[in-house]
C-alpha cells in the first residue's frame, strides 16, 4: 500500500509529508515533521495535550487522521509565539507559574490561545468551561485560570498587576 | 493503530459506491470523536474508511422553505455558532454543545453522534424531539426517515451496507414552539449522559400545551418517545398537577440499566426530575416565541 502525500500549511509555512491513512495528525506532527511540541497524554480526545489549531478551530490532534490536514491550515504551540517574541498566555504561565511538569501546558497553551482569539473577555467560569478538555494532574488548575485571565487582561491593553513574589 | 485504507470522495455517489463496493468492513469518518477511539481501542476494525467532509453539502446550515437543513458532517461549534439555529431549536444546539470537550466540539457531528448509536447520545434526544428526519444515502438511492429510524439498539443502526446519513431535515418551529435539552453527569464536564431528557412543546395564546414530545436519553437500549409524557402536557398549562403527571410518566417510561455512573432507581428518579425542568424551560422559551 502506498503511502498518502499530504500538502497542508502549519505555523504559517507550507508543508508537505508522508503518512500511511492510519496514522494520526499527532502521529504526523511528532513523527513525521518533528514537531514534538503538541503531546500525547490518553489518544483518546479526553486530555487535550494533543491540541492544535486546525483551520480555527481547536481540536484534538490525537482524534484526527494526518490524511485530514489536505489543504488544512494547523496552527501548533510551535506557532504561538512570534520568533522570540512570546505570547501573552506564553509570559503570563511564566510569570504565574502555571506548569509544572509541563506537559499539558503545550495544549493548554494552544486552547487557551483559542479562546482567547475568539473571546476577548472570558470570565473565569467561561474560562474554565472552555479548558475542561485540557486535563492537569500537577497545578490543580488556578494558577492556570489565574495566567489565562490576565493574558485576556494583557491583550486587550490593560496592565494587570504582576503577581506576588 | 492496524492498517486501513482512507479515501476521501467528493460526491455521495462516490462514498456511496466505495462503502458498497469494500470487501471488508468499511466506516464513515465524520468528525472522527467516536471513531478514531473505535479504532485504536480495536473495537472498530473497519478495512476502509470513507471521509465525507469533503462532499458538498455534508458540512453547512441551510435553510429550506420551512425547514432547516444541516448537513451530516456539521461540526458542534458551527451549529452551536449559527444564531438561526441557537434562536429555532435551542434545544437541539444544547445537545450537541454538550458533547465532548471544546476539542472535541471543533470536530463531532450529529450524523455521527446519531449513528455511533450510544444510548446516551446528548444531540439524538432533542433532534428527534423536533421531528427531525435523516437523509439515507444508499446504492438503492435516498430515502429519508426519521431519526428515530435509525438507532435500532447500543451500537446498532439500520442502516445498510453502502448507506449513510447525508443530513438533517428539521421543520422551522411555529409560534409559540420551542425545546429544551437537560442532561445528568457526574462530573461537571465531558462524560457520559446517566439521563438526557429533550422537551419540544408548542403553545397556544394562552399558554396551554397544545403539541409536545418528550424524548429520554441514557435510560434505555435506545432514545424513548415517552408518549404518557407528552399526553400529561398537551391541553394542559404546565401547572402543578401537570409536572407530576409528567414527572410519572417520564419515570414509567425508563428502562435503564445500573452501571458505574448511576443505578437503576437513580436514573429513573432522575428521568423524573429531568422532565420537570426541560419542560419548564421548554414551555418559558416557546411562550416568549409569540
Amino acid at each position: 500500500m502506498s503511502k498518502h502525500h499530504v500538502s497542508t500549511v502549519i505555523n504559517g509555512e507550507p508543508k508537505e509529508f508522508l503518512c500511511e491513512a492510519q496514522q494520526t495528525l499527532l502521529d504526523c506532527l511528532r513523527d513525521e515533521m518533528g514537531l514534538t511540541g503538541s503531546k500525547e497524554g490518553c489518544g483518546s480526545g479526553d486530555c487535550g495535550a494533543c491540541s492544535v489549531i486546525c483551520d480555527g478551530k481547536v481540536v484534538c490532534s490525537c482524534l484526527m487522521l494526518g490524511v485530514e490536514a489536505e489543504g488544512r491550515t494547523i496552527i501548533t504551540v510551535e506557532g504561538v509565539a512570534e520568533g522570540e517574541k512570546l505570547h501573552p498566555v506564553q509570559q503570563k504561565f511564566l510569570e504565574h507559574a502555571a506548569l509544572q511538569c509541563g506537559f499539558c501546558t503545550p495544549g493548554f497553551i494552544v486552547a487557551a490561545k483559542a479562546l482567547l482569539d475568539e473571546n476577548k473577555n472570558p470570565t473565569e467560569e467561561e474560562t474554565r468551561y472552555w479548558l475542561a478538555g485540557n486535563l492537569c494532574r500537577c497545578t490543580g488548575y488556578d494558577k492556570i485560570i489565574r495566567a489565562v485571565l490576565d493574558a485576556a487582561a494583557v491583550m486587550r491593553g490593560e496592565n494587570p498587576p504582576s503577581p506576588a513574589a | 493503530m492496524p492498517r486501513v485504507s482512507y479515501t476521501a470522495p467528493t460526491t455521495i455517489d462516490d462514498a456511496v459506491k466505495a462503502l458498497a463496493a469494500s470487501a471488508g468492513l468499511a466506516k464513515v469518518l465524520s468528525g472522527g470523536t467516536d471513531l478514531l477511539v473505535q479504532l485504536k481501542s480495536g473495537r472498530a476494525r473497519p478495512e476502509l474508511i470513507v471521509d465525507t467532509k469533503r462532499i458538498p453539502g455534508m458540512i453547512g446550515i441551510r435553510e429550506e422553505g420551512d425547514t432547516f437543513v444541516i448537513g451530516g458532517a456539521t461540526p458542534g461549534v458551527m451549529i452551536s455558532a449559527d444564531e438561526r439555529l441557537v434562536k429555532a431549536f435551542p434545544g437541539i444546539v444544547e445537545g450537541v454543545d454538550l458533547i465532548g470537550s471544546t476539542q472535541i466540539q471543533g470536530r463531532a457531528s450529529i450524523a455521527g453522534n446519531l449513528c455511533n448509536a450510544s444510548p446516551a447520545a446528548d444531540s439524538v434526544p432533542p433532534v428527534i424531539a423536533a421531528r427531525g428526519t435523516a437523509v439515507v444515502a444508499g446504492p438503492n438511492g435516498r430515502r429519508e426517515v426519521p431519526v428515530e429510524a435509525i438507532v435500532t439498539g447500543p451500537g446498532q443502526t439500520s442502516l445498510q451496507k453502502g448507506e449513510f446519513v447525508v443530513e438533517f431535515r428539521i421543520p422551522k418551529p411555529k409560534p409559540r414552539q420551542s425545546d429544551a435539552y437537560l442532561r445528568f453527569i457526574p462530573r461537571t464536564e465531558m462524560d457520559i449522559a446517566v439521563v438526557g431528557c429533550a422537551v419540544n412543546v408548542t403553545l397556544d395564546a394562552s399558554g396551554t400545551c397544545t403539541d409536545a414530545r418528550v424524548v429520554l436519553g441514557a435510560v434505555a437500549p435506545t432514545q424513548i418517545i415517552c408518549a404518557e409524557a407528552a399526553q400529561a402536557l398537551i391541553g394542559h398549562k404546565l401547572d402543578d398537577e401537570t409536572l407530576q403527571k409528567l414527572d410519572s410518566a417520564a419515570r414509567g417510561s425508563c428502562r435503564p440499566i445500573s452501571d458505574k455512573r448511576g443505578t437503576i432507581e437513580y436514573r429513573i428518579k432522575i428521568a423524573g426530575v429531568l422532565a420537570r425542568r426541560a419542560a419548564a424551560i421548554a414551555f418559558e422559551r416557546a411562550a416568549a416565541r409569540a
